[in-house]
């Protein structure tokens, strides 16, 4: 941590959902070359894009999360050949489903981030922070986590 | 046409061209219909059609205890027959095993449902007899999502904050599932427990949770037949989750479940084309 960090009132949770071959690598190539990024972001490592399901992400805000970050291989790099063509479609129209329903799509990040992309992992991170620490704490869907049993 | 619906399914089961009809049965002409399982042909005058034949019967195709009665024939209205085509094309039914009788309906309800208003299959399609006559018009595309329209000049807040109203009042009797006839995975994921994926309780919280699970596992499916929102105890409007994922399918992909017994499903396949500009 560097000194000149400055403190904050409001820490973001962000979950980042990722795949094996890409994004992860991406995050730890970010490690290695000393790139510093904000320590919000909670990594889970998938196999990949095609593995995420939908539930992960709404899991992720019912745990409490501001903001979730789905990422993985470029289109035609996918380790499994087609893994992130098919997530995107299903992205496609989970978005859909989600700005129906009412979510803040502001808090809903989809990237690609390859291997060798560290500076991108580490743009990527600084930024969905800053502007989740901006919006503040998702306080629409903690009423609905606090909503009494009827 | 109902002499015509049971002298047919009475030469079916007469001709031993399949074992069972499934229809729909009245005992009282003024409540609604309910489904009948006609195994013999002196039976076959149970059957009736009128507009209070709600079901979509072909969610029984699928069912254990149905197939194991042997070959089945199935009356539709227009939007089951569209069910029957997403089952074929997804290899849950052999359809040249299974018999459908088309019934041209001219909308069910009084007042009609919201999808019998906006309905142009009065016609069933894809089906191997049709009895009956009915008029089709084509309806606009923004005339079948109207009602969702409506909903989505909301701001954001208000839609979760409707969403959690009438949610709330879900008990998680899974209904909406049960008479789903595109729900038919053996184990559901609401019923995983290692690991939980939906919370079990009746929690605002894991009714969404379960609710955008079952609107999402229909996406690109759904025919409409608002089955589930009918077979809500709770009366939760469920048929705006399935008008939402339709309607960004009909203008993402040009794909309308079930009309097309030829087309590849959406979520089955993908494009190197598919547009990506919320992808950073």
């Amino acid at each position: 941590m560097s000194e000149t960090q400055t403190k904050h009132d409001f820490e973001p949770k962000i979950v980042a959902y990722v795949c094996n071959w890409c994004t992860y690598l991406g995050a730890d190539l970010a490690g290695t070359n000393r790139l510093e990024y904000p320590p919000n972001i909670r990594i889970l490592r998938l196999p990949c894009t095609g593995r995420i399901d939908f539930n992960l992400i709404v899991k992720a805000y019912e745990m409490g999360a501001d903001a979730v970050l789905v990422s993985g291989c470029h289109p035609g790099d996918c380790h499994y050949t087609s893994g992130n063509y098919h997530a995107r479609r299903r992205w496609m129209l989970f978005r859909v489903l989600l700005e129906g329903i009412g979510f803040d799509m502001r808090r809903v990040h989809f990237t690609w981030i390859s291997a060798a992309e560290a500076k991108k992992f580490q743009e990527v991170v600084i930024d969905i922070t800053e502007q989740t620490r901006a919006l503040g704490p998702y306080g629409d869907f903690r009423k609905l986590l606090e909503a009494p049993v009827c | 046409m109902l002499n015509d619906l049971r002298q047919t399914a009475r030469q079916l089961l007469a001709d031993k061209k399949v074992d069972v009809v499934i229809g729909y049965g009245q005992a009282d002409p003024a409540g609604p219909a309910y489904p009948v399982f006609i195994t013999r042909p002196e039976d076959t005058e149970q059957l009736v059609f009128n507009d209070r034949c709600y079901n979509n019967l072909t969610t029984f195709l699928t069912r254990k205890e149905i197939r194991a009665m042997g070959r089945a024939a199935v009356l539709v209205k227009g939007c089951d027959a569209k069910s029957v085509v997403v089952l074929a094309v997804e290899s849950q039914i052999d359809r040249q095993s299974v018999v459908v009788i088309g019934m041209a309906c001219n909308g069910v309800g009084q007042p009609s449902l919201a999808k019998c208003r906006t309905c142009d299959v009065h016609m069933p399609r894809h089906t191997d007899m049709v009895i009956g006559q009915a008029a089709d018009h084509a309806i606009e595309a923004k005339d079948r999502y109207a009602e969702l329209a409506e909903m989505m000049s909301k701001s954001a807040s208000e839609r979760l904050a409707y969403w959690g109203q009438e949610l709330s009042r879900c008990v998680k009797c899974y209904a909406c599932r049960q008479v789903c006839p595109m729900c038919y995975c053996e184990r559901c994921v609401a019923d995983k427990n290692q690991p939980q994926v939906i919370k079990t309780s009746a929690t605002t919280m894991g009714n969404l949770a379960w609710q955008i699970n079952r609107a999402f596992h229909l996406a690109s499916r759904c025919v409409g037949c608002d089955e589930c929102t009918r077979a809500c105890p709770a009366g939760i409007n469920l048929r705006l989750l399935n008008l939402m994922l339709a309607q960004a399918t009909e203008e993402q992909f040009d794909y309308r479940p079930g009309m097309d017994k030829d087309a590849q499903p959406v979520l089955g396949c993908f494009s190197v084309k598919d547009k990506e500009c919320f992808i950073k």
